[in-house]
């Protein structure tokens, strides 16, 4: 298994969004997912996640509320909004373009200049 | 992000803080629990470890915490708590600075608030009617009089045409009465109205009942309302009153209601106090109110109907006005009727006055809030290092000025605090000094809306006056100021304090000028002569007992007579005389006439109108109105007599021009016949001093009182008046006069009496409140901007005390640094006075309403106060000036 790789700045915001989109997620559920699905290639420092959580709460894209874990406690899970919902793919297409135009740019070739 | 979702968070965040720290910390702990958890179940660890592990790897819990806060938004309060306290500290460790700021705001915040309370008691509150908006006065209107009395056979008419009205009463002006069989006789103020006119208001008696329609004719039972007020006084408020009879001029009245204690109807055309007893006008049986050409002092009250507008009412009464002057031409023809809210009349006359001082009061306050700024701006300059090491440790311009708002906010909700204790206190030394006709100075209190007034200035004026200084501190050059150990003020600090004396200078030129044409206003009033002389005169009315009101025209001319030698003979009396109808700077009467052998004007309102005086022969002695032709009337002028009267120059100018009018004779439809003229009178100013050429019905007939025809002789005892000249202070006769009166009738009863001294003084008593206010006010602006001039030019010369020094040092004469700082602070506010003379040019224009015989561009007036303020100006820099003079060259340069 490579070294897992940092996350890129401006990235986690969307990643979370991502996570909850595919069903309501606690805090940790939230890094196990993002762990899960990126097949433990992405290192996310556990304390940062909250403040992005409360952060993508305020500005109204998610909503938390409590509920019961796998394991009978009590935890706050969050859930995507309507307005979450457009904010992700809002920047799923610009990370597309982004990642397309960057793709481009180092493919580049002397030859192609 | 929306700004509700924003909005719900920071509420939820404020509202349920402790709630969510218990929240968060529920939540990280869940996460730390459940990653100990995973680590357990994968690698085997004991739970201590795995607890260890997982804290060790979620990172500092508490910064966390600190972050997700932050991220949430609820720093906000936080951090206004956290600049609350701080600021209270730093002022805390300046208090001459902030007593001084403190008190300047309290100064600027208290004159306003007072004013405020004033202008919020008497303009902008409701009256105490339910809907008042719908509440309107209705009079007639002509070419010549834009609002006079109706005639009651009119009104009647008005009742049954119109559409506009839920309901429309008539009311009577005041008239008095004497009360009979309480005991002593006295004297008591009656409004006749219609039996409509409480209803109408909304105002139901306490105790009893309206007066009925059927009260409301000719010949029905006498009913009266009692005051709440004349009811507690005279009958100690007792219940049993209803259903009693009082004996009003010898007629019994029954009472059947009492009116609540705060009752309140004042207007200008009726009275600023409230009657004693309210009784039916429809009852009246004075043959006058039968009669479509007199109008009696009647004035219509009417509520709008819910759906009705003003504009729509007013456009039913002209069309009502245009059917009355069809039917009846001779009376009504080019007669309109005029609909005004009632609010409007009642505060007519007092709301120029009041919105003059509003502004002049806004002033003042801008006076101060410049001075705190310039305080807050010198001080800053010690604080520069402060503040660029809060900016190099990472603190936002936005957070640097929103400590500094804190700061100056503070300052003035403390100014706040402390000015609205100043204005309870102002506002009652103003109503004090208030014109007693004031109207609704009952109303002036410190309210809910006073007290929003004050935080709402408080906080404007704090952002207001901490803005420029936060700006100019909150963007220090970081670089220069830690090393340069905080002295480097630049030229740009001392250009924004220079703008501050110009902007100073300015704004105090303006309420100067306003109180200067004040000023010059009363005292050109008061070198007016009213065309009499009013010392030493004493006027006063008579209450004739029913003996004699009830006798024959020959008895109560005999009675007046009788009455008039008794008062002529009280030791000290130099002439009486009898004054009925009109009177100086009081009640107005006028009559219509024509001057015979002219055609006869086909309407009334076509007629010319004189103001007319019925007066006794030694009337000309007691007002020292001088006589220019003829005669005046004499004692032989009486009932047996024909029938002649004086006329004054105004009238002879106005309608004989060249011609001698002497022996000329005046033709009239209403009182007389004809009457003939034998002298001519000086002019005398019946509407006060501030009479103008343009005032309407300028011209006077005097006529004696002994020749008024029987009929009107019987109903007018009631206004019956007399003037006495008197040898020194008339004030000290009023008791004589008393005992003479009572001497004469036991049931006889004085009223009224005041000098004409007092009448003339009140005839002016808004101009001087007026006036006094605006001099007070701009005294306090004065005071203020010499303080800020002052200050400024010490700060900036204190600040140059060094450069001074090697001036001084390099050969410079001392008097060339006294010239350079004097130079510079006259710089600035000669430069702010010419700024404030254009500005005052432009604004004294809207206060030419309260001016009279000054121009409101009065070059006097102007040049007067450019000359005080740069004197003044001048004045508050030479302290400072002198005191750079002083400065030792070699203390400035050891500090180097």
């Amino acid at each position: 298994m490579d070294k897992p790789l940092d996350l890129l700045q401006g990235t986690l915001d969307m990643l979370i969004l991502k996570a909850v989109s595919l069903g309501p997620l606690h805090g940790y559920g939230v890094l196990l997912r993002i762990q899960q699905i990126s097949k433990d290639r992405l290192e996310i420092q556990q304390g940062s996640l909250y403040p992005a959580l409360y952060r993508l709460e305020h500005q109204g894209w998610i909503t938390s509320e409590w509920g019961e874990s796998e394991n009978n406690r009590k935890a706050k899970y969050y859930r995507l909004t309507v307005a979450g919902k457009r904010r992700l793919q809002a920047e799923t297409e610009k990370w597309n373009r982004m990642a397309d135009v960057i793709a481009g740019i180092l493919h580049t070739t002397p030859e192609e200049v | 992000m929306t700004l509700g979702s924003r909005f719900r968070s920071w509420l939820q965040a404020t509202l349920r803080r402790s709630c969510m720290e218990s929240e968060m910390s529920e939540e990280l702990h869940f996460h730390v629990e459940a990653y100990a958890q995973d680590l357990i179940r994968q690698g085997g660890v004991s739970r201590e470890e795995a607890m260890r592990r997982a804290k060790a790897e979620f990172g500092g819990a508490e910064r966390v915490k600190e972050e997700c806060r932050e991220a949430r938004g609820v720093t906000f309060l936080e951090s206004l708590a956290q600049d609350i306290r701080y600021g209270l500290r730093v002022l805390r460790k300046s208090p001459g600075f902030a007593a001084v700021a403190i008190l300047t705001l309290a100064l600027g915040i208290g004159a306003n608030t007072a004013l405020f309370s004033v202008v919020n008691g008497v303009l902008l509150n409701p009256l105490p009617y339910p809907h008042p908006d719908q509440v309107v006065i209705v009079s007639d209107t002509s070419s010549a009089l834009p609002e006079t009395w109706i005639s009651y056979p009119d009104f009647l008419d008005w009742v049954r045409d119109n559409h506009s009205f839920s309901s429309l009463a008539a009311y009577e002006s005041e008239v008095s009465f004497n009360l009979l069989g309480q005991g002593e006789a006295e004297r008591v103020s009656v409004t006749e109205v219609s039996s409509n006119f409480f209803p109408a208001l909304g105002v139901t008696p306490v105790l009893g009942r309206n007066l009925s329609p059927v009260e409301d004719q000719l010949n029905a039972p006498p009913a009266a309302i009692l005051s709440g007020g004349f009811w507690k006084t005279k009958f100690g408020g007792s219940p049993d009153i209803l259903g009693k009879t009082i004996n009003l001029d010898g007629t019994d009245y029954t009472v059947v209601g009492v009116l609540p204690d705060n009752f309140f109807f004042c207007c200008e055309n009726i009275s600023y106090r409230i009657s004693d007893v309210f009784v039916p006008i429809g009852a009246d049986k004075n043959p006058w109110m039968r009669d479509r050409k007199f109008h009696p002092g009647i004035y219509a009250i009417g509520r709008l109907k819910p759906d009705v507008t003003l504009a729509q009412a007013r456009g039913d009464m002209e069309g009502i006005a245009r059917g009355l002057a069809a039917a009846y031409p001779d009376a009504d023809k080019d007669q309109g009727i005029r609909v005004t809210p009632l609010k409007q009349v009642m505060v007519r006359d007092i709301r120029p006055f009041l919105l003059v001082l509003l502004a002049a009061v806004g002033f003042v306050l801008l006076i101060a809030c410049v001075n705190v700024a310039n305080l807050l701006l010198a001080r800053s300059t010690g604080r520069v290092r402060e503040f660029a090491i809060r900016a190099a440790l990472g603190a936002s311009q936005r957070r640097v000025i929103r400590q500094l708002l804190t700061e100056s906010v503070l300052l003035a909700m403390a100014g706040g605090a402390l000015g609205l204790l100043l204005a309870s206190w102002g506002t009652r030394a103003a109503l004090s000094m208030l014109p007693s006709t004031l109207p609704r100075a009952g109303d002036v209190r410190l309210d809910l809306r006073v007290l929003l007034f004050t935080l709402a200035i408080s906080l404007v004026a704090g952002i207001l006056f901490g803005l420029a200084p936060a700006l100019k501190t909150s963007q220090p050059d970081l670089h220069e100021t830690l090393k340069g150990g905080g002295r480097g003020a630049s030229g740009a600090r001392y250009r924004t304090q220079g703008i501050f004396v110009v902007v100073e200078m300015a704004l105090t030129v303006v309420p100067l000028i306003g109180a200067g044409l004040t000023i010059r206003t009363l005292v050109g009033l008061w070198s007016v002569s009213p065309g009499f002389d009013p010392h030493n005169v004493l006027n006063f009315n008579v209450g004739f007992p029913p003996s004699v009101a009830g006798g024959s025209p020959a008895q109560i001319r005999a009675s007046f007579l009788q009455l008039t030698d008794k008062i002529a003979a009280v030791p000290g009396v130099e002439s009486v005389s009898l004054m009925n109808a009109a009177m100086p700077m009081g009640d107005r009467y006028d009559l219509d006439f024509w001057i015979e052998g002219q055609p006869k004007p086909a309407t009334d309102s076509n007629k010319p109108l004189t103001l007319w005086y019925l007066v006794g022969p030694d009337y000309l002695k007691v007002m020292k109105i001088p006589l220019l032709r003829g005669r005046f009337l004499t004692a032989r002028d009486d009932a047996n007599s024909r029938g002649v009267c004086v006329i004054d120059e105004d009238f002879a100018r106005q309608f004989f021009g060249n011609q001698d009018p002497i022996g000329k004779r005046l033709d009239f439809d209403l009182v007389y016949k004809q009457l003939e003229i034998v002298g001519v009178v000086g002019h005398v100013k019946q509407f006060g001093l501030d009479e103008t050429a343009h005032s309407l019905a300028r011209a006077q007939l005097y006529a004696p009182a002994l020749q008024l025809p029987d009929n009107l002789t019987s109903s007018w005892v009631s206004l019956t008046g007399y003037v006495v000249r008197t040898q020194g202070s008339p004030d000290a006769f009023a008791g004589s006069f008393r005992d003479a009166i009572r001497g004469y009738d036991s049931k006889a009863v004085m009223f009224h009496a005041q000098t004409m001294d007092s009448i003339v003084a009140h005839s002016l008593a808004s101009r001087r409140f007026a006036m006094i206010l605006l001099a007070v006010f701009a005294a306090l602006a004065l005071v203020l901007a010499s303080i800020g001039i002052y200050g400024v030019v010490s700060y900036i010369a204190g600040q140059r005390m060094h450069e001074i020094g090697i001036r001084i040092a390099l050969g410079a004469q001392r008097s060339d640094v006294l010239k350079m700082v004097l130079g510079q602070g006259a710089r600035l506010g000669v430069i702010g006075v010419v700024i404030g003379l254009a500005a005052a040019a432009g604004l004294t224009r809207l206060m030419s309403k309260i001016l009279y015989g000054v121009s409101a561009a009065d070059p006097l007036t102007f040049a007067c106060v450019a000359i005080v303020l740069t004197i003044v100006a001048l004045a508050a820099c030479y302290v400072p000036a002198r005191r750079a003079m002083r400065v030792d060259p070699m203390l400035a340069l050891r500090e180097e």
